[in-house]
């Protein structure tokens, strides 16, 4: 049976995920500050408390570690929570609990455990909201074995997605970047799932591969399709999921392309674009490159508030169109 | 848990709250225990001295009535978490020493298969959710354990326990604060032991005693003389009922002492050697509770002897099953990082 597939925007998508596995399964509920009545910061719990009650839609006090701490208890006692940071950035105050709690938990104790929890990280620069509310902090959590770290960029993957990290035994954390939340997308309605772990190649091309992360995905399609006019030919990997990576993708696709550009709007240095760079340097793959990997990331500064200044601390179309091309011609 | 007849507890009713709540084997069975903790961290010192066990080890010496006294009002399906010093907890509420040095000794056999250690001994099956390298790192997850048991209407109740050093930590607050907005089964016990490692609670706390901070967050506020079991135990008994019956959270202070050093590198160069002598010889918690049986007639010498042979035979047991057991093969270091799937 072909489920209708219908448009909605990618925080709908996220929406429907979480009243489908509340349907399927009672031990899901939903925690995080102002999710009840007032629907969240970015309107992604909705009105999610009228159709589940206050008792599985908890609005916490603003304590981002202690609530993320009694999601970690919950799940770990057999529920399910799904765990919402206002903003990605306020996940710092909770990072004890995520790192040396959630994560470890189930290898201290021997395997004689698990941690179902989802945390969702609304992420990212755009909305003039400076320094304290713009960040990317996907790296620091992909940096923690025993965690899985997904970045899903369309509707279509946030509401699969989301789905499979419930379904996961172990924390799973969703960065979901705010420009997304209004961008819309086809859904088909009911359950499935789009698997954690596996990267999708968003456009096929033969001179460069460009991987890409989140709302950047959509910025190197642009770019793409800008560069199709002069004859260069782009493939675009959405990486999905940045632990645990999928390298085969990338590395088939270079070996197809022999070049590669990472593009990621989270602080370049020491960031996914340095670990898929490295991760190609170590595989069959390098032999294939002719020409210098490129990364394209954030500026080393804090994100600031004047809008044009915000624009330019991240990567943008026509910063991808001119990388691209200079890498394709030979120019770098 | 009433264990006395009628009779008996007629004949008991002007004797502390433990000697009229349960029976005679009951209280014989918690002096074992006392005993099994006492020689379990004797034994883990000198089988660590002796080069058998590596890393660090903080032992609880002197804080075994505290342990014992909180859990006993426990059900088995009741949970807890733990603290660094935490291998008191774990055998209170009912692991195996011989699988706990099993892991202290790293391997297969041990309680985490060798990936824990002492500072993450747990036992999930009789409810230990695990002892904590992170000062105050369990007391959010013992509520979040607590939501769950409301949640899924249970009738469990999680006892967190923690130290004096961690009611300054901010998760100690936040987890306090939810717990009581929430009314949750839950138990806050702070064993007091006067020290987080080095600096003792006046100076570092602002307040004289913790349990007053349950009053900033609406919650009972209970300190007990955490060398006494019967007034550790009854007021445990209590918060249970309290908790069980939806009534929210207490926060139970337990005035107690650690014996030995804050971990093996404690040179005991803040506190007195007379403090140290005071503690061990006037309120040893172990010798108040034997002579409180031995008065009111619980046990004579012959039964302490018994007691104190059979818990020598468990750690000597113990030990040589932890000897004999295999290591775990270096090959598996990617194990229990994610559930395996199938």
């Amino acid at each position: 049976m072909d489920a209708m597939v219908r448009e909605l925007s990618y925080a709908q998508a996220i929406q429907e995920a979480m009243a489908i596995a509340m349907d399927m399964d009672e031990c899901v509920f939903l925690m995080g500050e102002d999710i009840g009545v007032y629907g969240g910061a970015f309107q992604v719990t909705g009105d999610l408390v009228d159709r589940f009650g206050s008792e599985r839609v908890i609005d916490t006090p603003i304590s981002e570690l202690g609530g993320a701490g009694m999601a970690v208890g919950a799940a770990l006692t057999g529920m399910r929570p799904i765990f919402e940071f206002q903003f990605s950035d306020f996940a710092t105050l909770a990072m004890e609990q995520i790192v040396n709690q959630a994560a470890k938990m189930r290898f201290m104790l021997g395997g004689e455990v698990s941690v179902p929890v989802v945390m969702r990280f609304p992420a990212g620069s755009g909305t003039g909201a400076a320094a304290q509310h713009s960040q990317s902090l996907e790296a620091w959590l992909g940096h923690v074995p025993g965690l899985k770290v997904i970045q899903p960029a369309t509707p279509y993957d946030a509401k699969g997605m989301l789905l499979a990290a419930v379904a996961d035994p172990d924390p799973v954390m969703i960065f979901e970047h705010k420009l997304l939340y209004k961008m819309k997308g086809p859904v088909p309605e009911g359950y499935y799932t789009v698997p954690i772990g596996k990267a999708d190649i968003r456009r096929e091309g033969r001179d460069l591969t460009i991987v890409a992360t989140s709302i950047m995905v959509h910025k190197a399609l642009d770019a793409a399709a800008a560069l199709e006019a002069e004859g260069i030919d782009i493939e675009v990997i959405d990486l999905r999921t940045i632990r645990p990576m999928d390298k085969q993708t990338v590395i088939d696709s270079v070996k197809k392309t022999s070049r590669l550009m990472c593009v990621y709007e989270a602080v370049k240095t020491l960031g996914i674009g340095a670990e898929v760079s490295a991760m190609i340097a170590e595989s069959e793959a390098f032999d294939y490159l002719d020409a210098p990997i490129v990364r394209l990331g954030g500026a080393e500064t804090p994100i600031p508030y004047n809008p044009e200044l915000e624009k330019a601390v991240v990567p943008q179309v026509p910063d991808i169109i001119a990388a691209a091309r200079d890498l394709v011609k030979g120019v770098r | 848990m009433a264990g006395a007849s009628k009779a008996v507890a007629d004949s008991r009713a002007n004797l502390p709250f433990v000697y009229r709540q349960y029976s005679a084997e009951q209280l014989r069975n918690v002096l074992y225990k006392m005993y099994l903790i006492r020689r379990f961290e004797e034994g883990a010192e000198e089988c660590y001295t002796r080069g058998l066990i590596h890393g660090t080890m903080h032992l609880s010496i002197g804080q075994e009535a505290s342990a014992m006294g909180i859990c006993m009002p426990l059900a088995e399906d009741d949970q807890i978490t733990s603290t660094h010093r935490g291998h008191g907890h774990c055998i209170a509420k009912g692991a195996e020493v011989k699988r706990m040095f099993a892991e202290f000794f790293g391997k297969t056999t041990g309680y985490c298969k060798g990936r824990g250690g002492s500072m993450h001994i747990a036992d999930v099956g009789k409810g230990n959710l695990g002892a904590n390298g992170i000062v105050g790192g369990g007391i959010p997850i013992a509520v979040g354990a607590a939501l769950s048991a409301k949640m899924m209407k249970t009738g469990k109740v999680v006892v967190s326990f923690f130290g004096d050093g961690a009611n300054n930590e901010g998760a100690f607050h936040e987890a306090l604060n939810m717990a009581s907005v929430w009314k949750l089964p839950v138990i806050f016990v702070c064993e007091n032991n006067g020290y987080g490692m080095s600096t003792s609670t006046a100076r570092s706390t602002a307040v004289k005693n913790i349990a007053e901070r349950a009053a900033a967050y609406s919650m009972p506020g209970v300190i007990v003389n955490g060398n006494i079991f019967s007034e550790v135990a009854e007021a445990s008994y209590k918060a249970v009922e309290r908790a069980r019956a939806g009534e929210g959270p207490t926060l139970i202070e337990s005035k107690t002492y650690r014996h030995r050093g804050h971990s093996k590198s404690d040179r005991n160069r803040y506190r007195s050697k007379e403090e140290i002598e005071d503690w061990m010889s006037n309120r040893d918690p172990i010798t108040l509770f034997e002579s409180e049986l031995r008065e009111f007639g619980f046990i004579d010498d012959k039964g302490i002897e018994a007691i104190r042979g059979a818990v020598a035979q468990e750690i000597a047991d113990g030990i040589e099953f932890a000897k004999a057991s295999p290591s775990p093969d270096v090959r598996d270091t990617g194990n229990y990082v994610y559930t395996e799937q199938a």
